[in-house]
């Protein structure tokens, strides 16, 4: 069983977990994620990686309650155990012979492009990060994106904290202004991916996506992740989660992110009902 | 006096009109009458033609001998000398072509039933208030396991009734491997799959679930940092394949691992469920073997219409005749000679239909089968609101890529020799990891044989 050692809100929406699982930590690294259940029914559901120690053998989950699953994970508490943690999965980042690279998070995203982003900072590595919110409130990891990067943008839809605008602007802006990244790496929101990534393809910078979709097993065994990438068939899985942006079919990724949307809204509802109930 | 019938006793079954909107067990079972009637048309041949036409080589006059005389405790210790799985191997073996191919009753008229009879048997004992099990003494040595499928399971059995510590690690979060995510509840009953690794547990066997090796942990830090002395490899063939064709990704195209995963392992039929699946209103399964047969008759339980499209005639299905019999008694439509060549979309990205080429044979190819050749210009159109593609699993290359110095063939099967060795000392492999996609009596069998080995090789 896997403890829940530690949670904090992030913010309404998002929840930060500290689990103990000895194993995956020993293992982990940036850009990898796991597999967890809350319940001996529950659905398999991924989460990349957002922190690890290795000698606590702690591993850190950030999620955002989006469907039954993550508003049941949401529901549990320090001293709970969650009854499945499979990991570490997938690809790690790559990180060999970067110099100065731009980590554009959006979002929940954040979650994971902060260990990628303190990674490279680690490695000596020149870090930019922009990060984007729909506004202050939903802010998340503020400080230590700070503490990782040399340059931070914030930018917010409404404004109401950092800069106003897209994080496409801001990136735009730094590309502009003469910065010269020999990569970008994003993380977050599928239109915001795609619109990260078009905009550098103008600029030619090598672009990673780290992509998150929908799967069961996360070993290879379903195909449930597959995504076009150049062409070809990946399983994000296996192959990635991380890919050249510029090859990625987004709008694929896309209308598959939302097969089950409909059942994913009706699921959260029913399980929030069942909560409210509880409560009362 | 043998039962001198040309026909086998009939099997009990659900009414199809009745099954096909349940997930309860199709087939139900001989009752002792049946079964002692049954075995008493066996002969006995003393040169045992059946036993020789067994992976595993059970027993089989032995056996029968004994259920004819209503002594079935003892029939099933005739079985489990040579079985780890018999409750399991009584359903899904393709007895036609293995045992039942060989006896003598069949050169006129039908063979004895013997795979009904070895699942009499293993539910007789199994319906018996259980015998607490003696644990073997241990011998102090340390072996893993990797993977609790057919070729695990056996293999961990056989080592720990040796006395052998024995770890089996499983990536999902059951064991049981294909058994629980592939094969699906109405063949085979998830409370059996149970039975057998709650079996293997009473014998001191440790199951570690979420455990995926090659990711979690690596074979050489298995062996270097774990202790383990000898490791068996039966990861299977567990990646889907796909056609590479136009709508491929779309939203209602699945894989036939998906879609049993979906239903099997994660329980998408039942309706309190958290993991859903959509079969629609029409499914479309390509491919012919017994995984697609699984997928047709679970998504018609779904409430689907089911269509089976596949590139050659009836009498090349690969899957077995029982299963296609089922298949067609439940009313699954087949289109043969036909195959697949794009999926078509509607205005939101979900599958509409797909559109197949026909086909007509030609002269059989290398492979001894008929080769389906298209016919220009001859397409049909099938609506569908998914499409499930089984069309064949290769092995995962998980292991292969993080294990130092063991070698694979070019398609991706560790290699392995007649006793399971790999190119790595130590290290045994079996099952579909070693063959590809096969059956689950051919990975038992491979499981025993590495057993064996990895015992004189821990020993020596």
């Amino acid at each position: 069983m896997f403890e829940i050692l530690e949670k904090k809100s992030l913010n309404p929406t998002v929840t930060l977990m500290k689990i103990s699982a000895p194993r995956v930590a020993k293992k982990c690294e940036p850009g990898q994620f796991i597999i967890l259940r809350t319940d001996e029914d529950g659905e398999r559901i991924p989460l990349t990686i957002a922190d690890f120690d290795r000698t606590k053998g702690t591993v850190t989950i950030i999620f955002q309650i989006v469907g039954a699953t993550t508003e049941k994970l949401n529901h549990m508490n320090q001293g709970d155990c969650l009854h499945d943690f499979a990991g570490p999965l997938g690809r790690a980042t790559e990180t060999d012979g970067l110099k100065k690279v731009a980590v554009v998070g959006g979002g929940v995203g954040c979650a994971i492009a902060y260990p990628v982003a303190k990674k490279l900072h680690e490695l000596g590595v020149e870090v930019h990060s922009i990060v984007g919110f729909r506004n202050k409130e939903l802010v998340i990891l503020e400080d230590e994106f700070k503490a990782a990067s040399s340059k931070f943008v914030l930018m917010s839809d409404d404004g109401s904290v950092g800069e106003k605008g897209l994080v496409t602007d801001a990136l735009k802006k730094l590309i502009e202004s003469g910065e010269k990244y020999d990569r970008v790496i994003t993380i977050g929101p599928l239109i915001m991916m795609k619109f990260v990534c078009q905009l550098t393809k103008q600029y030619e910078i090598p672009t990673v996506a780290s992509m998150n979709p929908i799967m069961i097993d996360g070993t290879g065994m379903c195909g449930g992740c597959r995504l076009t990438v150049g062409g070809e068939t990946k399983f994000a899985c296996v192959d990635g989660p991380e890919f050249d942006g510029h090859l990625i079919d987004f709008d694929e990724a896309m209308a598959r992110g939302a097969m089950y949307k409909p059942f994913e809204r009706k699921a959260h509802e029913d399980t929030c009902n069942l909560f409210k109930q509880e409560v009362e | 006096m043998p039962n001198m019938s040309l026909k086998k006793n009939e099997m009990p079954v659900q009414n199809p009109e009745v099954r096909n909107s349940n997930f309860n067990e199709v087939a139900l079972g001989y009752t002792e009458e049946q079964a002692i009637d049954e075995a008493k048309r066996c002969l006995n041949c003393k040169n045992k033609p059946c036993t020789n036409g067994c992976p595993v080589k059970i027993y089989i006059p032995e056996f029968i001998s004994q259920v004819a005389e209503g002594n079935f405790e003892e029939a099933y210790k005739i079985i489990s000398k040579s079985s780890s799985l018999p409750a399991v191997c009584g359903r899904v073996c393709p007895q036609e072509t293995q045992c039942e191919a060989k006896c003598v009753r069949g050169i006129k008229g039908e063979p004895v039933a013997i795979g009904r009879l070895e699942r009499f048997v293993a539910d007789w004992h199994n319906a018996q208030p259980e015998t607490p099990v003696e644990k073997p003494v241990s011998n102090g040595h340390k072996v893993a396991v990797i993977g609790s499928g057919p070729s695990g399971l056996a293999c961990a059995s056989d080592l720990a009734k040796k006395g052998y510590d024995v770890t089996i690690f499983e990536a999902l979060h059951v064991a049981g491997g294909v058994l629980s995510y592939g094969i699906p509840e109405f063949r085979l009953p998830k409370s059996i799959v149970q039975k057998e690794i709650d079996g293997l547990k009473a014998l001191g066997v440790k199951i570690e679930t979420n455990t995926i090796i090659g990711k979690t942990i690596s074979v050489d830090e298995l062996i270097n940092d774990e202790g383990f002395e000898s490791i068996f490899i039966g990861s299977g063939a567990g990646l889907p394949r796909f056609m590479n064709i136009k709508g491929e990704n779309l939203n209602g195209v699945y894989s036939a691992n998906e879609f049993l995963t979906r239903i099997n392992l994660m329980k998408a039929y039942k309706s309190d469920n958290s993991t859903p699946v959509q079969a629609g209103r029409k499914a479309v399964v390509v491919g012919g073997g017994n995984v697609a047969m699984d997928a047709a008759r679970c998504a018609k339980r779904m409430g689907a219409d089911v269509y089976i499209v596949y590139r050659r005639t009836e009498n090349e299905l690969p899957a077995r005749a029982e299963e296609v019999e089922h298949a067609k008694e439940e009313g699954i439509i087949f289109k043969f000679l036909t195959n697949p060549v794009e999926i078509k979309s509607n205005e939101k990205g979900w599958v509409k239909s797909i559109v197949c080429q026909q086909m007509e044979l030609s002269e059989p190819d290398a492979s001894g089968r008929a080769k389906p050749v298209p016919i220009p210009d001859a397409f049909i159109e099938i609506e569908a609101d998914s499409v499930i593609m089984s069309i064949g699993t290769s092995p995962n290359p998980l292991i292969k890529s993080t294990t130092e110095g063991l070698d694979t063939q070019k398609w991706g099967g560790i290699i392995a020799d007649e006793n399971g060795l790999t190119s790595k000392e130590g290290v045994y492999a079996g099952g579909d990891a070693v063959t590809g996609a096969a059956t689950v009596i051919l990975a038992m069998g491979a499981g025993k044989t590495a057993a064996a080995a990895m015992d004189k090789y821990i020993q020596k």
